[in-house]
């Protein structure tokens, strides 16, 4: 019966079918670049207690910084709080590879680092990680970017990296 | 043409009215501080008169955010919503006092939180992450105005379910339908915050509990987040779709595809919050994938609309004697205020849906993500698609409302062009500062790592939020000169709603039923929500006690 079935102009159809080969075009991008390019987001990493994470001797946060676990390849450890990170100067040669985990003792913050891919949303009790390979030498400044409160705007540290 | 002799009673004309008036008030006082944030990032920093009234940078944010995103929106649409019930049922509302009680009960939430905000207690933005603690009367207050929202959409359901009764087989009239609709997604999506205020922040502010899980509160808090702009949206859309093609002098080009991209929004748009969150520790990649997916499947409806109000503008403009290919746009009715507006909000609102694609892919987002690309991108989308169209709407809703003819309608329109110039400027001066990495919600004139790259993009900020700012004030001139204006309409305003192409009998029956699509949109949520939410409430860790940092 033609009063139930659907009128769809013929502009309207060629418009419907560009609409979705276009969102499928979209879709297949992002996945190529998130499952074959590798380009990370943060996932589950580690809980903490934001309470205890900067003075409990066995947590890493509570000496952070640079550590060297192989030639060329580093952990960060960092710290955010109001209204800085710790540490706030990171120093390493060109071509490394750095993994940065990042946790907070009081608020959320968002730890990114200019010019990478770097940009991770900081939640107290939650470890953010996620890993870069500085193939240029430079300085990186990496800046608080969610709002923490009236000191925010001056939260930023740097990463200099050495040729 | 019998169609438009339906109008509203003077009571019903006062109650939505009212409404529109808190919302104006609301707009007038938050837009007040957007210059100042645009200004003090030119380097011309006027916080400091403000003392002791206002405390800092980050209180005008907090009163600029949730005056115009939280409250200008919600009453307004509350309003807009109620009457096309009434006007597109024909018929007054089931129980009036049930809306009355609603109405009071969002006022009421309205003031509670304003104090705090006021008294710098509650600078926590409108997104109000914990373990940030703001006063209990912020929450609370916030909650009433959701749940007032709430009363009034039972009021629309009564009266919409009256409405079947009396008129068994017969098509839902769109505008009614399109705002029934919209307040059920509505309630769908404010479960998530209704979850996070009553279960959290509320206990814990009001010292029930001592800690929070900040992970979890995001995941609650962007289960309402994303469909909040749809709640915003949706009215405009259906004056884009409904009203803007009758008052450019066409017809709605198709009343089946409108309801489709209706239904398709109630289906989509809540299981995608994670969109929000793909830079979170606590969400696994992978489900922020799917909602990825789902995110850009909510853009499918959002491109028939661009197709199908486009097609309903043009049949009105070649009616009009518009020809070629794109020339039919010069023979729309510029002139009119309501219709320029309008037409420069959808256009502006092409380009935010675009910036919002860049926002919403998963991987393109870690260079965007709490950038001042995203303020760019919604300062395109609520504040001009939809802020400016329902300035646009209110250029003939407020005359039909009071019964005075609209004050200076050469202002109005100037305003339409002055938002449309400074809006420009603006936001493209965020997108690009966004790209090269400026952080949003930061107060960038103190901020002691601009590189000197920034500083043009930033003046620009300052220019276009200082136009902007001139384009408000036309408003609110528009409509005081409107209220106060002594001229009269000579008749009733006509109220805009368009016939369809199509004949409404022809729409088929399975666009114009509930449950099913309801159902689905229910179902999608908990598949694409319900793991994750189990895990994290599961794993729940009450960790973080409450600061006050500002």
């Amino acid at each position: 019966m033609s009063t139930t079935s659907l009128h769809v102009h013929p502009y309207e159809k060629r418009w419907i079918i560009f609409s979705i080969v276009l969102l499928i075009v979209f879709t297949t991008a992002v996945a190529i670049a998130a499952f074959a390019l590798g380009i990370q987001v943060p996932s589950p990493e580690q809980r903490v207690d934001p309470r205890t994470v900067a003075v409990d001797p066995n947590s890493p946060w509570s000496n952070p910084g640079l550590r060297e676990i192989a030639p060329g390849r580093y952990e960060a450890y960092i710290l955010a709080q109001t209204w800085q990170f710790q540490p706030r100067e990171i120093r390493v040669p060109v071509g490394s590879r750095v993994t940065f985990y990042v946790t907070s003792k009081d608020v959320q913050h968002t730890f990114k680092i200019q010019d990478t891919n770097i940009n991770m949303q900081i939640v107290p009790g939650q470890v953010s990680k996620l890993t870069v390979t500085f193939k240029k030498p430079g300085t990186y400044p990496f800046i608080c970017s969610e709002y923490c409160g009236i000191g925010h705007a001056g939260m930023f540290g740097q990463i200099i990296v050495t040729p | 043409m019998t169609a438009q002799t339906y109008s509203l009673s003077p009571k019903e004309k006062s109650f939505v009215s009212w409404h529109l008036l808190v919302a104006m008030v609301a707009l007038a006082l938050g837009t007040l501080f957007g210059p100042l944030q645009a200004f003090q990032h030119a380097g011309l920093n006027l916080y400091p008169f403000l003392q002791p009234l206002i405390k800092s940078y980050y209180q005008g944010l907090t009163l600029h955010a949730v005056l115009n995103a939280l409250v200008w929106t919600t009453f307004f649409i509350t309003g807009f919503l109620t009457f096309n019930v009434i006007y597109g049922l024909k018929r007054p509302l089931r129980y009036p006092t049930l809306n009355q009680v609603g109405f009071c009960l969002m006022i009421i939430g309205l003031v509670m939180a304003a104090i705090p905000i006021l008294l710098n207690k509650a600078s926590v933005l409108y997104t109000f992450y914990p373990p940030m603690k703001a006063h209990w009367a912020y929450y609370v207050g916030l909650t009433l105005v959701v749940v007032g929202s709430w009363v009034e959409g039972y009021g629309f359901y009564f009266t919409y379910a009256a409405w079947r009764k009396e008129n068994p087989g017969e098509r839902t009239p769109f505008i009614a339908f399109a705002s029934v609709l919209t307040m059920v997604l509505w309630q769908i999506a404010t479960l998530g915050v209704a979850v996070e205020m009553l279960t959290m922040l509320i206990p814990w502010s009001l010292g029930l509990i001592e800690t929070v899980d900040p992970q979890l509160a995001r995941t609650y808090f962007w289960f309402t987040g994303h469909p909040l702009v749809y709640f915003w949206l949706l009215p405009a859309y259906i004056s884009w779709y409904a009203m803007l093609p009758k008052q450019v002098g066409g017809k709605m080009f198709s009343y089946s595809l409108a309801r489709l991209a209706f239904w398709l929004f109630l289906l989509l748009s809540v299981p995608l919050g994670f969109h929000h969150q793909y830079v979170d520790p606590g969400v696994p990649p992978g489900w922020k994938f799917v909602h990825a997916v789902l995110t850009f499947s909510v853009f499918f409806p959002s491109l028939l609309t661009a197709f199908t109000v486009s097609a309903s503008l043009e049949y009105g403009a070649r009616k009009n004697g518009g020809t070629g290919l794109f020339r039919w746009v010069l023979a729309l009715p510029w002139r009119d205020p309501s219709v320029a507006a309008q037409l420069l909000a959808g256009l502006l609102f092409f380009f935010g849906g675009i910036g919002g694609l860049a926002n919403a892919a998963y991987n393109v987002n870690l260079e965007l993500h709490n950038t001042t690309f995203v303020p760019g991108h919604f300062h395109l989308t609520v504040a001009t698609g939809v802020t400016l169209s329902f300035m646009g709407v209110s250029y003939w809703l407020v005359p039909y409302l009071t019964g005075k003819k609209l004050w200076k309608p050469d202002l109005a329109r100037w305003q339409a062009w002055l938002w449309f110039i400074g809006m420009i400027i603006f936001s493209n001066a965020m997108h690009v500062l966004g790209i090269l990495g400026a952080p949003r919600r930061t107060a960038l004139g103190d901020a002691p790592y601009v590189p000197a790259e920034w500083n043009s993009r930033l003046l620009q900020v300052g220019i276009g939020g200082g136009i902007l700012f001139i384009g408000a004030i036309l408003y609110f001139a528009v409509m005081i000169g409107t209220a106060f204006s002594k001229v009269k309409v000579e008749k009733e305003v006509e109220v805009p709603v368009a016939e369809a192409l199509q004949p409404v009998s022809q729409t088929p029956a399975w666009l114009d039923r509930w449950a099913p699509w309801v159902y689905a949109a229910l179902a999608l949520i908990v598949i694409a929500y319900g793991p994750q939410l189990y895990e994290q409430i599961r794993n729940i860790s009450l960790t973080s006690p409450g600061f006050r940092v500002w």
